[in-house]
């Protein structure tokens, strides 16, 4: 097996446990795969940003306005998004190098599992949809093809309208913004939306909030990285 | 079949081929369009070619641009067209919503665009570019030694004839650039398209402004990672290896300096795109200093005609290292000192005025290196030491400065290796032992040294902890080379 990221070949240490107990197949090296920082220290309960606080200011601030209050109930994210997973989802998401997604195979299944295990029964898994314009230019939907790696059963009820992309916006920008989403078809249940990154949550809580107009009782937010 | 036969049949199926690419049926009209200029000789994908869809559209409808498949089928697997990987893991599948298939992407050369199964690349096979007629393109008025005039004129016959090779064998600081003169500017006069290539960016920096001056009134393009020009519309093309990636048939003569530099003599990709960028009927020259065992393996076979040119062109021979053995080599350096006997050689210059070139194996040693030493050797402020590596992004600058005499100790890892001309230097490795110090290395560093006429000795010394087979070799193959020198 070659690393993934840097093409070394990943060669297996043979131990008793791995000998006994055969590991899963590892699609990256250990130094890249050190390159990434999981999101398990002192964390923000409901958006994951690492953070003394409990509830970090930023989730504060949100929960104080009326508009967005109590509409995405926590985000769960994987990584940090530092400068390798920058790099790492560059490539994936704006080159198109879609294989790179496997890096993140067992990670986001296990964290997800961890994280959903009470909802995951009822709740609905929902990608955020690209626009068709972007669709087009990408060949695929990332959140989507993250959603597929749960082996879980997902919806997509929602639609976007074609506009700027998110990552040009600055953060006042992004909270200006007009609701890019349109529902396509009612859920009554509770919603998983999956996403790749979680910067300001924005994105999530128009998808959301969008949701929960139309009857959706409880919406979660599952993220590969918190910006 | 005989034996032969049937080794050529079974090696082609794994050769790459481009008798895909289409040739142009409009060899004959010869228009002003500056979209033969911009698209002639290229092979780009739709978001590569900036024009409004209505045009690009009538394009190909009167087949100026041809499409062709971008992945092509192997009888063992796939090859990406642009860069020619065929890795299995490199070419993956991915579900695409352009066509609502899972197919192939090439992974390899991404960062370029990506290239996939149902998207076709496009190659211009509209009227060829004319280029002004000249009668005298070289304005070089400089004079050539003995064997430099021996290896030009092979290589004017070589570029003449078309649909040959010739490797340039010439020592380090034997002026190659000035004995492709001759050649490039008769080409030119016949209406050839020459490219000249290198892998390292470093050196078409320093080779353009050579040529600009040497060819005044060539359209003369130089294409590097951040080069201003991108387009590479000129007649005499200039760039490294990794440019070519983006060209096919489109030079009748194709040289390649530094053949068996990194990273081309170890990438299978850029070998692809420099076979492809030459014209099927293109003369090929290579260059270099150091031919790896397969280019030798050909001279030897006589499968590649081969020219010499074994003396510098101040007539001097080729600086030969000393090797200096030291013990405490590994403890000194894990306190990132220079060795004990480096001191003692330091304080016995026979030619304190010239300034040092000191390469050091890693990165990390370069860094700290620099306090080190000028805490041991007691320079003040005003006399500096300074170091560069692979991502300096002051590199050029230090270098020049160091051209320039304004300091004169350069700490350096191998990125100084070659195609750098210091006029008077003496030149000393560290741990000369390490493996990043292959053959051709330590015979290119050897060649920083001596390589002005008033300064032709300069010392060259290797300190080391135990002869590796590398440090050896280099030394014999630079005796040799003075020796072919002295006889012929």
């Amino acid at each position: 097996m070659y690393c993934l990221w840097c093409d070394q070949e990943v060669i297996p240490q043979l131990s008793w446990t791995n000998l006994l107990l055969p590991e899963r197949t590892r699609n990256i090296c250990e130094s890249c795969e050190n390159g990434f920082l999981l999101l398990n220290g002192k964390h923000c309960l409901k958006c994951s940003r690492l953070s003394d606080e409990t509830i970090c200011s930023d989730c504060v601030k949100w929960e104080n306005d009326p508009t967005w209050q109590g509409v995405l109930s926590f985000n769960q994210s994987v990584y940090s998004y530092n400068p390798m997973l920058r790099d790492v989802v560059t490539k994936w998401k704006y080159r198109g190098d879609y294989l790179l997604r496997d890096i993140f195979q067992y990670t986001f299944k296990d964290v997800f599992d961890d994280r959903f295990v009470k909802w995951e029964k009822e709740a609905i898994i929902v990608p955020i949809p690209l626009s068709e314009e972007r669709m087009l230019e990408r060949g695929f939907n990332q959140a989507e093809s993250l959603a597929q790696l749960l082996k879980l059963p997902y919806q997509k009820p929602l639609s976007r309208v074609h506009g700027e992309k998110q990552s040009k916006k600055t953060r006042k920008e992004r909270i200006d913004s007009k609701n890019p989403f349109e529902i396509k078809v009612q859920v009554s249940h509770p919603v998983i939306l999956i996403d790749d990154i979680y910067t300001t949550g924005m994105t999530l809580r128009h998808a959301a909030k969008l949701l929960k107009n139309q009857g959706c009782p409880e919406v979660f937010a599952f993220t590969l990285a918190r910006g | 079949m005989n034996m032969n036969d049937l080794f050529t049949s079974v090696r082609s199926l794994f050769t790459p081929t481009y008798d895909w690419i289409p040739t142009s049926k409009n060899t004959n009209t010869t228009t002003d369009d500056t979209f033969s200029l911009r698209f002639s000789g290229k092979l780009l994908l739709q978001s590569e070619i900036p024009l409004e869809p209505s045009t690009f559209t009538h394009l190909v409808s009167i087949n100026y641009l041809t499409p062709v498949i971008a992945i092509e089928k192997t009888p063992w697997g796939h090859r990406c067209r642009r860069c020619g990987v065929h890795k299995k893991r490199m070419l993956a599948f991915m579900p695409c919503a352009k066509c609502g298939k899972t197919h192939l992407y090439c992974r390899n050369c991404i960062e370029m665009g990506r290239i996939t199964s149902c998207e076709p690349l496009y190659y211009w096979t509209g009227p060829l570019p004319s280029w002004t007629k000249q009668v005298k393109a070289c304005q070089w008025q400089g004079e050539l030694s003995r064997y430099q005039q021996t290896a030009s004129e092979q290589i004017v016959t070589t570029m003449k004839r078309g649909n040959d090779e010739l490797l340039v064998w010439a020592v380090c600081g034997a002026g190659k650039t000035e004995m492709l003169f001759d050649g490039i500017g008769k080409s030119i006069e016949e209406g050839k398209r020459v490219c000249l290539a290198t892998p390292r960016t470093d050196v078409v920096r320093e080779i353009l402004p050579r040529f600009r001056s040497a060819f005044p009134d060539t359209d003369i393009s130089g294409l590097y990672g951040g080069s201003e020009d991108k387009d590479g519309t000129g007649q005499l093309v200039i760039s490294t290896t990794h440019q070519l990636f983006r060209f096919a048939h489109a030079f009748d003569i194709v040289i390649i300096d530094e053949i068996d530099a990194f990273p081309f003599h170890s990438d299978p990709s850029l070998i692809f795109a420099a076979n492809r960028a030459a014209k099927p009927d293109a003369a090929r020259i290579y260059l270099t200093a150091t031919p790896r065992q397969k280019q030798r393996q050909r001279v030897e076979s006589k499968k590649l005609n081969a020219v010499f040119v074994p003396v510098r062109f101040h007539g001097h021979p080729l600086p030969v290292p000393t090797l200096q053995m030291d013990f405490q080599l590994k403890s000194s350096l894990k306190k990132y000192n220079p060795p004990k006997t480096f001191f003692t050689w330091y304080k016995n210059r026979s030619n304190p005025k010239r300034q040092l070139l000191i390469f050091v194996p890693t990165i990390k040693l370069a860094e700290e290196m620099v306090e080190t030493l000028s805490f041991s050797l007691n320079l003040t402020e005003n006399n500096p030491i300074y170091h560069v590596h692979a991502s300096d992004s002051n590199r050029e600058e230090r270098v020049q400065q160091f051209r320039d005499k304004e300091f004169s100790i350069l700490i350096t890892t191998t990125i100084l290796e070659r195609g750098v001309t210091f006029p008077s230097v003496d030149v000393v490795v560290i741990d000369a032992g390490h493996s990043v110090f292959d053959e051709a290395a330590l015979v290119q560093i050897a060649g920083r040294a001596g390589r002005s006429p008033n300064d032709p000795t300069g010392e060259v010394i290797f300190f080391h902890e135990g002869k590796t087979n590398a440090i050896v070799q280099a030394v014999k193959s630079i005796n040799l080379m003075n020796k072919r020198g002295g006889k012929l």
